[in-house]
């Protein structure tokens, strides 16, 4: 097991360091058009040959990389600090704050989680710059994804806030944000850390399943959920295994993250 | 709390949000961009009175509570509006297409939660190392495939969409399921009916299922959510005409009546499937103390 946490922590880094180097890794952007070679096999120009659009699949598939690990930890940020204030604040304050915001998270809990996620995707116009539809498809991801880990940190406030260390402080007189901030806040810190790299695997495969339908972003900008749309038309007994580069790499750092969070709930 | 206050309470919260969800839903249709231009309007064929009796139509709805009070009125009698890509009543296609739904997802519970407990039970019953090691790396292995990469598959091998849902429930109950189980099998009660030398089958019966039930019935609610969730991905990419479908072509088309109307009855479902799971959790647990 140790080996295997070794295995994921160092595939982790490769990918992350690959993704962020692509500028160096390849020459061709990964919007270039090579119109004499469309869906063209592996070859020494193209290293993973060419999509439908003849654009360079090995480059597309490191900028795509390179966009879905840098904002599925931006939308896990979003998410912790939303649950960090609606969960943790309520948990803190306690009373009827409490029993309305937990009210709130099972409400959101209750709600399927693609429909609600189409469904505001859909409010928001498909047709915007592909910067945009990055932003606004990971945004979403880190507004609506909170519920789960606020239930978390209510919890955990409320028994903080009951704790002795918390009473002994409140009869010194501690009070307010003070009390948040001295004697709350850090120990909570663990609790939020955790649930920031929980769900960040999540955010991922949402952005998978948003892009293989069509509402996650926008070309030509790739992402792992855009890259996955090839699968639609993969004649997979026609042995083009190439195309499926990018489900065996999501696959893996999906796998690689839920690895190393196991070993975190082990230890907690 | 009493089961009838529970009852009470569960029903209250339901309707609350089918009353918040509607308003939501004619609040969102009103502020969408594009509510008060008529495509029409934009037709050279049509006469001046045409195109100003087009424009007073949509002057009427600009105030929004009218609007949104006159959209509620309209959803209490059944009338959610017309749907904006398919030109027919939303409600005629959500009674259309919520059966087939009702099937794929109820078939694809049923085989998901047979799975889960069949591969919790035999872990914990067989003890095996190995054993363990395989039916984690398959559900882990699972749980790192997108829902909708999962139905694609299943289009490419022509298997039943059903399995696909399966598939995707059964790694978020197996893990549940089998901490469950395991942490029943470890309770002093339990192990002191083995040393005594009952049989797998009585301990199994007679103390580890009624210890498990409350637990593992409380998942309940939450995997109809999960199997809801995948029904979008597995029933528009392996073409099933169902509400998944219906609000991924709404989401396409951006056609929010329809979208937001059939969410909100999609809420509805897992609401009622929580509730049920939650009193049967509740009077099971009340008949044990």
């Amino acid at each position: 097991m140790k080996y295997l946490r070794i295995f994921a922590i160092a595939l982790l880094s490769m990918v992350a360091i690959t993704s962020l180097g692509a500028g160096f890794l390849t020459t061709v952007d990964y919007a270039t058009q090579f119109r004499e070679a469309p869906n063209a096999a592996p070859s020494n120009a193209h290293w993973l040959g060419t999509d439908q659009l003849g654009r360079d699949r090995f480059a597309r598939i490191l900028y795509g990389t390179r966009v879905s690990l840098l904002l599925a930890p931006a939308a896990a940020l979003i998410s912790t600090l939303f649950a960090a204030l609606i969960g943790g604040v309520a948990g803190f304050v306690g009373g009827a704050w409490q029993r309305w915001a937990t009210m709130l998270i099972d409400l959101v809990l209750s709600l399927p989680w693609l429909f609600l996620l189409i469904t505001v995707r859909a409010l928001l116009p498909l047709n915007v710059p592909p910067l945009i539809s990055v932003i606004v498809t990971f945004l979403l991801l880190g507004m609506l994804g909170w519920a789960a880990s606020a239930r978390v940190m209510c919890a955990w406030a409320g028994a903080v806030r009951n704790s002795d260390f918390v009473l002994q402080a409140r009869a010194t007189g501690v009070r307010g944000c003070r009390l948040a901030i001295v004697h709350v806040l850090p120990n909570l810190k663990p609790l939020l850390a955790a649930q920031f790299w929980i769900s960040i695997p999540v955010f991922i495969l949402a952005e998978a399943n948003l892009g293989i339908l069509g509402l996650g972003v926008a070309e030509p900008l790739p992402s792992w959920g855009s890259l996955l749309r090839e699968l639609e038309d993969l004649a997979i007994y026609s042995g083009e295994l190439w195309k499926l580069v990018p489900l065996v790499l999501l696959i893996l750092v999906v796998s690689s993250f839920e690895l190393l969070l196991s070993r975190t709930e082990v230890s907690a | 709390m009493s089961i009838l206050r529970r009852i009470a309470r569960l029903i209250l919260t339901m309707i609350a949000t089918v009353l918040l969800g509607t308003l939501v839903t004619g609040l969102l249709v009103r502020l969408a961009p594009g509510f008060d231009v008529d495509a029409r309007q934009l037709d050279s064929r049509l006469a001046h009175e045409s195109k100003e009796a087009l424009r007073d139509q949509r002057l009427k709805n600009a105030d929004i509570m009218h609007f949104c009070i006159a959209y509620l009125g309209a959803a209490a009698t059944g009338d959610f509006g017309e749907s904006l890509t398919l030109n027919r009543p939303v409600r005629e296609l959500i009674v259309e297409r919520f059966p087939t739904t009702l099937r794929i997802v109820g078939l694809g519970l049923v085989g998901g939660w047979l799975l889960a407990v069949t591969f919790a039970f035999s872990s914990v019953l067989l003890h095996r190392a190995a054993y363990d090691a395989a039916t984690a790396t398959i559900s882990g292995a699972l749980l790192c495939v997108p829902s909708a990469v999962m139905a694609l598959l299943f289009v490419l091998f022509r298997a039943p969409a059903q399995l696909a849902i399966a598939l995707i429930v059964f790694p978020r109950l197996f893990r549940y399921a089998r901490n469950v189980l395991e942490s029943s099998y470890s309770m002093p009660h339990i192990i002191t009916a083995r040393a005594k030398g009952l049989g797998m089958v009585r301990v199994l019966c007679w103390h580890v299922i009624p210890v498990s039930a409350a637990p593992l019935l409380a998942l309940a609610g939450v995997s109809v959510s999960v199997a809801l969730g995948a029904a979008v991905p597995v029933e528009a990419l392996c073409g099933i005409p169902g509400i998944g479908q219906l609000a991924w072509q709404a989401a396409m088309g951006r056609d929010l009546p329809l979208l937001i109307t059939s969410t909100v009855l999609v809420t509805l479902v897992t609401l009622t499937a929580n509730a049920i799971s939650d009193l049967v959790t509740c009077s099971l647990s009340s008949s044990r103390v």
